[in-house]
């Protein structure tokens, strides 16, 4: 059993329209958790971990930020940039602590951020290790493709 | 609702074109551009560009949900699709019904009704619009009951296909179980539908195509014919209006059949309703109905004087149809040659890389849709597209002259091209008389390749 990119969207419908705040969904091998968020948009809760490749294979859910290299200048850091385009999202939900803040330690898998394509929750990875320097994406802006997110000095 | 911001889901010369006429209407574009079209004409003319995803169509331009996400992001109005890519897909216009995003074309329900060949069939059925004999088949029993009415040779379409893609030629009766089982398959591959329908081929058969547009509500004008029976593997290359060598009781049939057909699914926008022409027996089939702005737009817009991307807007804008059929007045002969980054000399492989140099022809009666400078790239992922040339005078004969001259005076530096074959085409005798058929670039092809064995140094 796995969901589409679709179903997953469908699913975020069916709870935004109901008169529920939160939806956990278990399926074998496959958990999905969906809250609403205090503006009453739907989003995946990404504390909670849902395959992403399977959950919506098409959408390219979670795939890893690519870190590009810097031009000179800023001392080895590298650009975290947009795997898509969509909303940029800084916190799990409205009022949350970031998942990432300038001199957080990140990992290839840690979050940081979501980016929302119609109504669907991608989390986005660092894709690499080290401190991040520099955040540029604006929370809830519309960010580009290969837009730049954030900034990582990598891990020696 | 009036738009006042538009996103253009699309590239090239038609991305361009579309920007030129909203900035006649004070509309703001924002182009959804691929990385591989970041720094391309249209992106540099848009008021805003973003930046969709990397070069493969398939990663950028056709994904539905994030042309919405990106309208929505930028705070567009209207999303215009251009042709090719998602402007003919249902998913898209329902997507943007739902987040009250107004897609420029027609309903989701009408591009469904006509991008299923056999539901279009039922249509013009249904509309008195004559059709080639045929129909769909179950089984190999019954395709060669069908054939055997029909009769040979006939053509195996794809009911998801269009545009000459998904088709297949059958000769012999014998061939045709194989072939059926091909095109199947090969359909449920490239389309996700495997359902063929049998068509009656026609030897020599005239490409002639009507524009209409229609408010939505019923009522529909059209503005004339193409006749694109310059194609080689079913892509056209040159288009005319009026089409040559017709009757005017032809054309007022094939004019009044097209309108039938839109009016019947109270078609919205601006649309194409194909026909195949026996000009010889005076009799002609429908073919497809094309939901979309074509490629060959600019030869109509030529010879009525209307913008048809603005009346597009307008449509979907909530101004209706503006226009009365006795509005709609023709003038003169208008000629299009598509230049494609493409090289004849290698059976018209796709030519990408980069334009060092370029000339456009200019002038009065010369027209050019292009988003090719000096220093344009010419993506690999994409159509091979890289302007229409476009030449109207009062008469044929004068537009093709000077159509041959604007031809002479054009250089593509950097990519190989079809300009050469274009002069070929418009030099030769048969064209130069009008009226040929869809068999006459494989005939002229043909002839070429025996001329260049006979004289292997010439």
């Amino acid at each position: 059993m796995s969901l589409t990119a679709k179903d997953v969207a469908e699913i975020a419908r069916l709870l935004e329209e109901s008169a529920f705040d939160e939806l956990s969904l278990e399926l074998d091998g496959l958990k999905l958790s969906l809250r609403r968020g205090a503006d009453g948009d739907v989003r995946a809760d990404p504390a909670v971990e849902a395959p992403p490749a399977t959950v919506a294979p098409r959408a390219a859910a979670a795939a890893p930020a690519t870190a590009a290299p810097r031009a000179a200048g800023d001392a080895g850091a590298r650009d975290v940039t947009a795997p898509f385009l969509g909303t940029f999202y800084r916190a799990p939900k409205p009022g949350a602590a970031p998942f990432v803040e300038p001199g957080s330690q990140v990992e290839d898998d840690t979050i940081i951020g979501i980016i929302e394509v119609m109504k669907l929750m991608n989390t986005v990875r660092a894709g690499m290790r080290g401190t991040v320097t520099e955040i540029l994406g604006r929370d809830g802006a519309l960010v580009e493709y290969g837009e730049t997110l954030l900034r990582v000095a990598p891990a020696a | 609702m009036a738009i006042r911001r538009l996103l253009i889901a699309n590239r090239g010369e038609i991305a361009t074109r579309i920007i030129r006429t909203c900035r006649q209407l004070g509309i703001e574009t924002v182009l959804a551009a691929s990385e591989a079209d970041r720094q391309s004409l249209p992106a540099r003319l848009a008021d805003r560009t973003v930046c969709i995803g990397p070069a493969r169509a398939a990663d950028s331009y056709l994904k539905v949900g994030t042309i919405v996400q990106a309208a929505v992001g930028v705070g567009a109005d209207a999303i215009h699709p251009g042709y090719g890519f998602l402007s003919e897909r249902a998913a898209l216009a329902r997507l943007c019904e739902e987040h009250g995003v107004i897609f420029v074309g027609p309903t989701a329900a009408q591009l469904e009704a006509v991008g299923d060949k056999l539901r279009a069939r039922g249509e013009a059925e249904l509309a008195d619009v004559p059709l080639a004999p045929g129909g769909p088949v179950a089984s190999a029993e019954d395709a060669l009951r069908m054939a055997g009415h029909i009769g040979v040779p006939l053509l195996v379409k794809a009911v998801g296909g269009g545009g000459g893609r998904g088709m297949k030629r059958v000769d012999r009766l014998d061939e045709l179980p194989a072939a059926i089982a091909l095109a199947a398959a090969e359909a449920g591959a490239a389309f996700g539908d495997a359902r063929v329908y049998l068509e009656r081929y026609v030897t020599r058969g005239r490409h002639v195509e009507v524009q209409v547009l229609g408010d939505g509500e019923g009522r529909v004008v059209h503005l004339g014919e193409r006749d694109c029976s310059v194609q080689r593997r079913y892509q056209k290359l040159v288009e005319e209006s009026p089409a040559p060598e017709l009757s005017d009781r032809l054309r007022h049939r094939l004019h009044e059949a097209a309108v039938r057909f839109a009016a019947r699914l109270a078609y919205r926008g601006a649309g194409t309703v194909e026909f195949l022409v026996d000009a010889e027996r005076g009799a002609f089939y429908f073919l497809e109905m094309n939901a979309r702005i074509q490629v060959e737009h600019p030869v109509t817009e030529a010879v009525t004087g209307i913008d048809l991307v603005a009346q597009q807007i307008a449509i979907a804008g909530g101004d209706g149809l503006r226009l009365e059929q006795a509005d709609i007045r023709r003038q003169g002969c208008a000629m299009e040659c598509r230049v494609n980054a493409e090289d004849p000399r290698r059976d018209f492989q796709p030519s990408p890389g980069r334009v060092s140099d370029v000339a456009w022809p200019s002038g009065p009666g010369i027209r050019v849709d292009t988003h090719i400078e000096p220093g344009s790239s010419v993506p690999p992922h994409y159509d091979s597209l890289l302007a229409k040339i476009v030449a109207h005078t009062p008469d044929r004969a004068a537009t093709l002259a000077l159509l041959r001259h604007a031809l002479a005076t054009t250089r593509v530096v950097g990519v190989a091209t079809n300009l050469d074959f274009h002069a070929t085409v418009l030099a030769d005798r048969e064209f130069e008389t009008g009226g040929v058929d869809t068999g006459f670039v494989a005939r002229l092809l043909a002839r070429r390749a025996a001329a260049a064995e006979a004289s292997p140094h010439g």
